[in-house]
């Protein structure tokens, strides 16, 4: 039921026509950050405002949300903005990947892949891939319109040089179409492979940042690398899923005891689940 | 066999819980009224409304009892709160000079028209615990004078007189909204002053205190702080004339800064200025000393990348509701991301030859 | 202001699932939905109206361009959208067929900093059909095709790419998208 003092979906009606615009122009120039006039939430900045007002501003009631956080439908904050939504939007809620139209997202990909007609909302700290290199505003800016991207390069080439690799485990920068870097929110590098090309549509959402950025389906999405040092999707080494024994999917590492004991478990929650339900029928 | 945690709801919710019956304390003491907040812990409220860019002293006594006396808290609901109301206009300037004045003080003069008038403040008290207070001692009531005091004119209009002191040119235009247009730099001052009129209290107070050690040093005076009620009106275009329809208390400070002069220009006084809702002099003090700092690059002085004169840093870092908010989500798991970390310190170590840690998983 | 037309039914709602179909047609360049609401005064197509009830209201400055500006259609904007009414060159949205929009380089296209900041025109065509023009891009899986005016107008913007106009075609209650980021090919 839909709580009645508040509008369908919280937001009141101008400032969903302010974010519905935003998100046109987002889709309309894939990976660019649109600045829009974010809310203050009920919920504090940090926590998926972004996300929050793009799933408010995108949501019918004939929707179905999931929301996840680490990959996993039951941790706290994930509970939080979906009974949000429930109360707020009355939408149906589900924990099936394949089974939302709406997902929003924070830190994770899920593992099933998305289908056309999804549309996957990402939680966002920090929008701006260049922000660690130079905190100006005024000066990322000028660098992502005259598409000067060296010190990005030369960051990454640093990396390379001290490590050996490019010591980005997560938040790994990515390439639009050939144009605009993008920072794809904390997800595990592991996951960028899932950006490119896909389906479904992604959105976005910086809200304490006041930026929406969007990848529409079937859009080139190239992680940053080198022909020498090419970019490679990483994950627990040469471990499986304890519980469904999945070899291909993002996994948790568990301390089971005091004594260095440690498994590892799939993050998707759904995934795994659904797994072990059809080893078992 | 591993189980993964469930449960996320009934956490939730039984802290919830636990959080109301902590908020309500011994039941055996009397629940806190709310109008007993608004009139006895005022300066409190004052901060809330000023912070939470919302006028209305019972809405922040109810946000302060729902925190439990947290500011920052409290102040996030009258924002959260806030953003719901709809806008019906915008109201004309109010006019400060037409103040009833309840305090007003000058640094710059031993005395001026008006005259200067200390009201209710914490200065020249001794800052000794009152027991009295806790023993529940009877406050007889201050003497009050037969008539209110006559409106009184700004101190640094005098100078204004003079030319001595630079005048402020007219806004053009429409005022920016920075809780409806994303901000953006450069920034002019409306905005600066937007911005700092609900910063947080403390960081401000940290960044001016910084200028007068030196950080973008200003030599600042307290030209005049003056706080009192004023009335707020509005036009009506339907009515064809003005209404006044509030009265709200606010704290003004206008600091009074050296001024080197300039080829185009004779030495001059300058001005930084300093305006929040309730009584709140220690901001509205910041907010002037902070106001001046960040005009440092329009007056042509030395902008020596003091953090007060860094307009973009200033305004990105100064709201404590963005800055609490994300601050605090580093509690919210982050697992998935620390695995990531962690399998490419493990790999970069094995790579520099160093010594596996032990697998017991094995 | 006689004979006004009503608008939605259900704002909230109404206009939710509007803006649905209008980001599915976004996203998927070609693409034809259907949006279903209310209708404004000739000669502005339902769908026309349905967007512009969707996305335009007191902050987004309208020009209305040709036979659209005209009395009734005016009234209707100033009672459902408050939208003020401008030239091409402030406007944030313009309504109008092709011919009467007039050159693309009227409106404004974003800067380079800010390539968001550009107009997007609702341009009422007598028909919309997935035949016609290959389109290729973001949004589209391998080729899609459309029926749209002045290929080689719509070439030149995107070749402005990141800057350039957005383009929603209408024409009764039928809207298809094309973003700037939208190769046209022949035919």
């Amino acid at each position: 039921m839909t709580d009645q003092a508040y509008n369908f979906a919280y937001l009141d009606e101008a400032t969903k026509r302010m974010l519905r615009r935003a998100l046109l122009k987002a889709v309309a120039i894939p990976g660019y950050q649109v600045p829009f006039s974010s809310r203050e939430m009920p919920m504090p900045y940090g926590w998926g405002t972004g996300g929050v007002q793009v799933t408010a501003a995108c949501l019918v009631p004939e929707d179905t949300l999931k929301v996840i956080d680490q990959g996993a439908d039951d941790t706290t904050n994930a509970v939080s903005i979906r009974s949000f939504f429930e109360k707020v939007a009355g939408v149906a809620t589900t924990e099936a990947t394949a089974e939302a139209s709406v997902i929003q997202t924070r830190h994770r990909i899920p593992e099933t892949p998305l289908h056309a007609g999804q549309i996957l909302v990402f939680q966002v700290p920090i929008p701006e891939p260049l922000r660690f290199l130079e905190p100006r505003e005024t000066e990322t800016r000028v660098m992502h319109a005259l598409e000067d991207y060296g010190l990005m390069q030369v960051r990454l080439y640093e990396d390379i040089a001290r490590h050996g690799e490019i010591a980005r485990a997560y938040a790994y920068p990515v390439k639009v179409e050939g144009r605009y870097v993008m920072d794809p929110s904390p997800i595990p590098k592991f996951d960028n492979p899932k950006l490119n090309m896909s389906p479904a549509l992604q959105l976005f959402g910086a809200g304490r940042e006041c930026r929406i950025y969007a990848l529409p389906p079937f859009t080139r999405v190239e992680s940053l690398d080198f022909e020498d040092y090419p970019f490679t999707p990483s994950k627990a080494a040469g471990q499986d899923c304890a519980i469904c024994g999945a070899s291909g999917s993002y996994l948790d590492e568990v301390i089971t005891d005091d004594a260095g004991g440690r498994m590892f478990v799939c993050s998707d929650t759904d995934y795994c689940a659904t797994r072990v339900q059809e080893a078992s029928a | 066999m591993y189980v993964a945690v469930k449960g996320g709801a009934r956490a939730i919710a039984n802290a919830h819980a636990w959080l109301d019956a902590a908020r309500r304390g011994d039941r055996d003491v009397p629940e806190l009224g709310t109008d007993q907040i608004r009139e006895q812990l005022a300066l409190a409220v004052d901060r809330v409304m000023a912070e939470g860019s919302l006028y209305d002293p019972d809405l922040a006594a109810l946000a302060l009892k729902q925190a439990r006396g947290d500011t920052i808290e409290a102040v996030f609901l009258i924002r959260a709160y806030r953003t719901t109301l709809p806008r019906f206009g915008v109201t004309l300037p109010v006019q400060t000079d037409k103040m009833d004045l309840s305090r007003r003080i000058s640094a710059t003069y031993k005395d001026a028209p008006g005259g200067q008038v200390l009201g209710p403040t914490f200065d020249y008290t001794h800052r000794l615990l009152d027991f009295g207070l806790a023993a529940g001692r009877e406050v007889p009531p201050a003497r009050q004078a037969d008539t209110a005091l006559d409106p009184a004119p700004h101190i640094l209009s005098h100078l204004g007189g003079e030319g001595l002191m630079q005048a402020e040119p007219e806004g053009a235009g429409a005022v920016p909204d920075l809780t409806r247009d994303p901000l953006e730099f450069p920034a002019e001052r409306a905005l600066r002053l937007q911005a700092l009129a609900r910063g947080d209290e403390g960081f401000l107070l940290s960044l001016a205190y910084s200028t007068q050690r030196g950080y973008g040093r200003n030599h600042a005076f307290v030209g005049e702080l003056r706080i009192g009620t004023v009335r707020v009106s509005a036009q009506l275009p339907e009515l064809g004339f003005d209404i006044e329809f509030a009265e709200i208390v606010l704290t003004e400070c206008e600091s009074v800064n050296q001024f080197q002069g300039s080829k185009t220009e004779p030495a001059q006084f300058t001005r930084g200025y300093g305006l929040v809702f309730g009584q709140s002099e220690r901001k509205a003090i910041s907010m002037a000393l902070v106001d001046r700092a960040l005009r440092a690059e329009e007056m042509g002085e030395d902008v020596s990348g003091a953090p007060a004169q860094d307009a973009e840093f200033v305004l990105s870092h100064c709201d404590n509701i963005q800055s609490s908010g994300f601050l605090e989500h580093i509690k919210l798991p982050h697992y998935v991301d620390f695995q990531a970390e962690l399998e490419l310190v493990r790999k970069m170590r094995r790579a520099a030859g160093a010594d596996a840690v032990p697998d017991a998983a094995e | 202001m006689d004979g006004l037309t009503p608008g939605f039914d259900h704002p909230a709602t109404d206009a939710a699932r509007a803006f649905r179909m209008v980001l599915d047609a976004m996203a998927h360049p070609g693409r034809i939905v259907t949006l279903d609401g209310p209708v404004a005064p000739a000669p502005c197509s339902q769908a026309a109206c349905v967007a512009l009830l969707t996305l335009a209201d007191a902050t987004t400055p309208l020009h209305l361009a040709g036979a659209h500006d005209c009395g009734p259609l005016r009234d209707w904007v100033a009672f459902h959208l408050g939208a003020p009414l401008v030239g091409p060159e402030d406007a944030t949205f313009a309504l109008g067929t092709w011919d009467a929009l007039g050159p693309p380089a009227a409106y404004r296209q974003g800067t380079p900093d800010y390539s968001d900041r550009s107009a997007t025109l609702i341009v009422e065509v007598p028909a919309l059909s997935a035949h016609g023009t290959r389109l290729t891009g973001p949004g589209i899986e391998t080729a899609a095709h459309l029926s749209v005016p002045d290929p080689d107008a719509l070439r030149g913007n995107a070749a402005r790419f990141p800057l350039g106009l957005d383009f929603l075609f209408t024409s009764g209650a039928q809207l298809a998208a094309l973003p700037r980021t939208t190769k046209l090919g022949d035919g």
